[in-house]
């Protein structure tokens, strides 16, 4: 039957909690579909075979009848009890992460992902793994509830400020999957979205390195634009002039900026800077403080290239 | 038969000048000061309409937005600001008063074989209280909007503008509306049953309203202090919820499903006790297990105080805690699931007749047995975790609380239609009405669980393309609902323009007390006290008691 079960579910990965799941999600269809086509049949075949008649308003006086209820009763809870000992045995293998995983830290915040690996790097928006070794993520939020949602992998679970909450996984094969933020965290949860690659772990060696030299020693533009995308700075900032959550980058450097409080500034790096660490302090007129604050989150050499590229976008 | 049926009562129809709760007392005053329970369920159930149609209007536009990805008729703030009213307008003003302050406003007392409730002042001031709270609602939506879904979860909720501080107030009012209808109730049920109508000998729609009103008084206070908290913290950065604070966001998500869910039983339990009384009557054959079906919904009651976890399994709270609420949510499926065997086996052997009530009541079975079915897939802790918050739930939650609960009222709204309005509809168009509203109830929501289990996340104003196709299915059944659902007034409302009184006091040939009275109900309920001679669903004596009557 994986024909139905491919339509209901995406493709598994192969990782076997997943499959787990979907082997419940399937026996409890199952069960539901009997338990429906017993309604269903029984209801229509009732109401036509009972359908009144002239002269037949009499109906037999049957008021209860103690062992059909506890028949009733008692034989649909024995797929009830497998369902409940099932889905808590396969949720409760899920819940503590192998001691080998990889650990990833990751930060949830309106609306973007930052994914801090073992070496120190940090990513955002999207999250290289390699195949075949567990993946723990510990995660928190900076500022309203998100939560990480990987349909692939059929896991889940709330990213809350003030407290860790940790989610692991398996990739089998190599290939791209979607990540969703699935609690309602404001007017752009739906673009929240990160993507996890998996990798050979060849592959995945290559890339962090080739990350680590990237970030060394590109022309600080670049890096700017790199970072622009991978921040997700451009949930909320357009690059072509064209007006989002925040103010545009383009054509901005060395103009005045008008504040909600009445001050204005040029443009300039100290202004990028400010505005990235102490993001509420100065809120161009017409915009919402919505912006979180990446203090801790950018070394030096990065906020420089964020304004070297803001800077290059005349 | 029932031609038959009905030639005995059209003797007291057929006077015109025979005064009734509607034509004895004329004018706007005497509607607006009124302390005549008929009276206030009417009031109550147009204003309800009102607010639900505007709950309406809001998920057309909603389905409308989601025809295409990104924007097609509105913009990001605007959806979130409109899910958010469509959810808050449909639980607190629609879903939550909706059977016990319209039907068991209406129908309870006569049933009972009183002259009215016990507290007639408070149920007029339950009713104003509710229409302060959705003033304040409405309010809260002009004056700003808010946009934090109607779960209102911290710290969104305490940090975002807008009218959340109105909202919150609001729910708290509409709170004191629902504490008000259950304390009367209570009361009603207890003290002003007539004589001979024992506990067993009351209709299960009676039993159905008591158990709700234990609900609203217990639960209900507890969503108000919550509201209130929030309302502090908001107000006062008193931190509660706030992590910035020093709060525990979580905190708010099990203050609030401690109310919430249960309030899922509140809007429940009137709708399977609607359907108690439609099918019995329908099929001129008692009720299949009457004790059962009375004590599941005080076992319900009850033990749907323990699962509100099941709403927080992926939240971070403690897997001990996850498999303990997960177990009792089982425990609480049972009882529910069982009634659907008590109404089959009423209509087996039984005379059905399908008219509107049934065809209703039958669409009930069907659909609220989706409704519970696909409950299991939630309660399951492993399946949940993938399905939680995703358009599973939603379709989930709609087969319950539309199929369920709104379905059921449409079926009791049919049933009580000639007792308190005097007229009757046209059947066909009824039964295509009905129709229509199925269908298109289906074609609305069976795809989102396809959409969800796929990975489709609720409130989402953007999607991924590959989901579109099921979201334009699941829109376009949406249009034919609401066609439905139009017709179904229009099929309702018409009749009313006729100005003679034309309903027989039993059209349907019941057998509980209302169907005693003429149609529409007098003044004072009966002209003289009534005395119960025979259950509420023995058919055969209702018969003969009314073969004596029309002949005395």
């Amino acid at each position: 039957m994986n024909w139905l079960r491919s339509i209901f579910m995406p493709e598994v990965q192969g990782w076997q909690y997943a499959r787990d799941v979907d082997d419940i999600y399937m026996f409890i269809t199952w069960v539901s579909a009997v338990l429906y086509a017993i309604i269903t049949v029984g209801v229509c075949y009732f109401a036509w075979k009972y359908r009144r008649r002239r002269d037949n308003i009499e109906t037999p006086d049957i008021t209860h009848n103690t062992m059909l209820e506890i028949v009733w009763t008692v034989i649909p809870s024995i797929p009830l009890v497998v369902m409940y000992f099932w889905g808590f045995s396969t949720y409760m293998h899920a819940r503590i992460a192998p001691a080998d995983a990889l650990e990833i830290k990751v930060i949830a915040k309106k609306w973007a992902w930052d994914f801090t690996y073992p070496n120190g790097m940090t990513f955002g928006q999207e999250m290289h793994v390699p195949v075949g070794r567990p993946v723990k993520l510990v995660m928190i939020s900076q500022d309203v509830l998100h939560d990480f949602f990987l349909p692939d992998f059929r896991t889940k679970v709330d990213i809350v400020p003030n407290r860790y909450s940790t989610v692991w996984f398996q990739a089998e094969e190599p290939g791209e999957h979607v990540v969703f933020c699935a609690e309602y965290c404001g007017l752009q949860h739906s673009d929240m979205l990160a993507k996890v690659v998996v990798d050979t772990e060849e592959q995945y060696q290559q890339w962090l390195e080739q990350k680590a030299e990237e970030a060394m020693n590109m022309p600080l533009p670049e890096l700017g634009k790199l970072l622009y995308a991978s921040k997700g700075c451009n949930t909320c900032h357009s690059t072509d002039g064209s007006r989002i959550q925040g103010p545009s980058f383009q054509g901005i450097w060395g103009k005045t900026h008008n504040f909600t409080d009445g001050t204005s500034a040029v443009v300039n790096e100290d202004y990028v800077r400010e505005s990235l660490l102490t993001p509420a302090a100065k809120v161009v007129q017409g915009y919402d403080p919505v912006m979180p604050s990446f203090q801790g989150l950018l070394r030096e050499r990065e906020i420089q290239a964020l304004a070297e590229y803001i800077k290059s976008l005349q | 038969m029932a031609e038959v049926l009905t030639h005995t009562t059209q003797a007291t129809a057929s006077h015109p000048e025979e005064l009734n709760y509607l034509n004895e007392n004329r004018g706007l005053k005497s509607w607006l000061f009124t302390v005549d329970h008929k009276r206030i369920g009417v009031m109550y159930f147009w204003t309800i309409m009102l607010m639900f149609f505007i709950g309406g209007v809001l998920a057309l536009v909603l389905r409308t937005e989601l025809l295409t990805p990104k924007q097609t008729i509105v913009d990001a703030a605007t959806y979130n600001q409109l899910f958010t009213l469509h959810g808050a307008i449909m639980t607190f003003m629609v879903l939550v008063p909706l059977i016990p302050a319209t039907l068991g406003n209406f129908a309870m007392p006569i049933m009972l074989g009183a002259k009215d409730v016990a507290f007639p002042r408070l149920n007029l001031a339950s009713y104003y209280v509710y229409v302060c709270g959705a003033i304040m609602a409405v309010s809260a939506i002009l004056g700003g909007g808010l946009d934090t879904g109607w779960t209102f979860y911290t710290p969104y909720s305490s940090t975002t503008g807008g009218g959340v501080s109105v909202m919150t107030m609001a729910a708290f009012v509409l709170g004191f509306s629902s504490i008000l209808t259950g304390v009367n109730f209570i009361a009603t049920i207890h003290k002003l049953r007539a004589p001979g109508m024992t506990w067993y000998n009351m209709p299960l729609f009676i039993w159905g309203m008591y158990a709700t009103s234990v609900i609203q008084v217990l639960a209900t206070p507890v969503i108000g202090i919550t509201m209130v908290l929030l309302l502090m913290e908001r107000l006062f950065q008193i931190g509660i919820f706030d992590a910035n604070l020093g709060g525990d966001p979580v905190l708010f998500q099990h203050f609030f499903w401690f109310y919430s869910h249960p309030v899922v039983y509140i809007m429940i339990l009137p709708g399977m006790a609607i359907i108690s009384e439609v099918i019995p009557t329908f099929s001129q054959k008692p009720i299949f297990g009457y004790k059962p079906i009375a004590w599941s919904s005080v076992g319900i009651a009850v033990v749907g105080f323990l699962v509100w976890g099941h709403h927080m399994f992926v939240s971070g709270q403690s897997e001990f805690a996850a498999a303990v609420f997960s177990f009792i949510t089982f425990l609480v499926a049972i009882p529910s699931g069982v009634k659907i065997w008590n109404w089959m086996a009423t209509m087996y052997r039984g005379s059905i007749s399908l008219k509107a009530p049934m065809l209703y009541a039958i669409s009930f079975l069907l659909l609220f047995g989706i409704g519970g079915l696909t409950g299991l897939f939630l309660g399951t802790l492993a399946v949940d975790v993938h399905l939680h918050d995703t358009y599973f739930v939603v379709a989930h939650f709609h087969y319950v609380m539309m199929g369920g609960t709104l379905i059921a009222f449409f079926a009791g709204v049919h049933y009580w239609w000639p007792k308190m309005f005097g007229r009757m509809y046209n059947e066909t168009w009824a039964a295509i009405a009905c129709l229509l509203v199925f269908l298109g109830f289906n074609g609305t929501f069976l795809p989102q669980f396809i959409l969800g289990s796929r990975g489709m996340p609720r409130r989402y104003y953007n999607y991924l393309d590959q989901f579109q196709f099921l979201h334009v299915s699941s829109t376009i059944g949406s249009y034919v609902l609401g066609v439905g659902l139009i017709m179904m007034a229009v099929v309702l409302i018409a009749p009313l323009m006729r100005k003679r009184y034309d309903a027989p006091s039993n059209p349907w040939g019941g057998a509980s007390l209302e169907w005693t009275v003429s149609s529409p109900a007098p003044t004072h309920n009966f002209h003289h006290d009534p005395v119960v001679t025979h259950g509420p669903y023995d058919y055969k004596a209702a018969r003969a008691a009314e073969k004596a009557g029309s002949h005395a």
